[in-house]
């Protein structure tokens, strides 16, 4: 596992920057889904709509959101805890 | 017998291009009926009228296909059924709302109480002309607020509280208008930019930001023959007496300073916006 900056172990990794609304979160709920309560999910999203939107969608959902990175590249990391049912 | 065209209009009876024949407007307020009203509806449309409705696009809901003769007994099954008649001609027209926050996500006020709050106010009272009212939940604007002669949008004041937030960054993407930024562990608000749309609150994982519900008004809108956008004149507001101080000031300015006929916007355009807006200043400012 991934540790990112030892604050939290990353248990698994969605890209979804060649997705549209609503497919963007479609795809984080999907890849939440497969995860175990508890564990991390990494999301990488273009900036633009998808970053506006995609967390606070994550949020209304009840997860955990820890935090959004910079990638510098146009996209952003963002990083959800799964909470349990 | 000759038909009072007036009372009828008055009372809801919109004539059809078929002689004696007329579409009956209903009393929906902030776009919500109950099933029991929903029932009588159907129940007179199918035994008065052709069985089925029409939508307006302000939310009512017309029984087309009243006879003149029936009009007596409509109303009175109508009013056993608890539905109420709606109102035609120049005064306060139905209130239109979205869900608001009670239902809707992305509300930033409660709307349907609003509405009906407004709609007891001010439902029918005669005016000059036509007068619309729409409340929007928040800035998605899914109601158009500003189409209406008055319009009320949902905002948040907002306030970040530092010892609730992570820095996770979340909020300085989710804001639209660029009015967020991070230094030295704090996020700073640029409140000429904020625009109270409330999106640093509702995507704020650790709740760091507050939000106050508040109305922005806008006044003079109209979409029909002639298209007007409501404008904005007062910041966002709290509390619903000031509410409706400036609603009390907007109507009764429109009553003192219209012509007969003549919509809100081209009264307060003849008379100058300047007075309007001394008009409405003094009331949110508690002396009207």
């Amino acid at each position: 596992m991934e540790k990112h900056k030892a604050e939290f172990s990353i248990a698994a990794t969605e890209d979804i920057t060649d997705a549209v609304c609503p497919l963007t979160f479609v795809r984080a709920k999907a890849a939440l889904e497969e995860l175990e309560a508890g564990d991390v999910l990494a999301l990488r999203m273009n900036d633009g709509e998808p970053v506006q939107n995609v967390p606070r969608s994550v949020k209304e959902e009840g997860h955990k959101i820890l935090k959004l990175t910079d990638n510098a590249d146009g996209t952003y990391t963002l990083f959800v805890r799964k909470t349990g049912e | 017998m000759e038909a009072d065209y007036a009372a009828l209009k008055k009372g809801g009876f919109m004539r059809q291009v078929q002689k004696n024949r007329f579409s009956l407007r209903l009393k929906v307020v902030g776009g919500n009926l109950t099933a029991e009203q929903i029932e009588t509806v159907a129940r007179v449309s199918r035994a008065f009228g052709k069985g089925y409705v029409h939508l307006t696009s302000r939310q009512g809901v017309e029984i087309p296909f009243i006879r003149l003769e029936d009009v007596n007994a409509v109303q009175e099954a109508l009013r056993a059924g608890g539905v109420d008649t709606g109102v035609c001609g120049p005064r306060v027209r139905t209130v239109t709302a979205c869900q608001g926050a009670s239902v809707c996500p992305s509300g930033c006020i409660e709307t349907s109480e609003l509405a009906a709050e407004i709609s007891a106010r001010y439902y029918g009272r005669t005016l000059p002309h036509k007068f619309k009212f729409g409340v929007t939940g928040c800035q998605n604007n899914c109601l158009k607020a500003e189409e209406n002669d008055v319009g009320v949008k949902g905002a948040y004041i907002v306030r970040w509280c530092k010892e609730d937030c992570s820095l996770c960054g979340v909020c300085l993407k989710a804001c639209r208008e660029g009015a967020l930024s991070a230094a030295d562990g704090e996020i700073v608000i640029d409140t000429a930019r904020c625009n109270n749309c409330g999106r640093c609150v509702k995507s704020c994982p650790t709740d760091a930001w507050r939000g106050e519900s508040a109305y922005l008004l806008s006044f003079g809108g109209m979409f029909g023959n002639k298209i007007a956008r409501g404008r904005s004149v007062l910041p966002a507001f709290r509390d619903k007496d000031t509410l409706f101080r400036v609603t009390d000031a907007a109507l009764n300015f429109f009553d003192a300073h219209a012509n007969d006929g003549e919509r809100f916007r081209v009264a307060v355009e003849r008379g100058g916006w300047d007075s309007f807006e001394h008009a409405v200043q003094e009331a949110y400012n508690g002396k009207a």
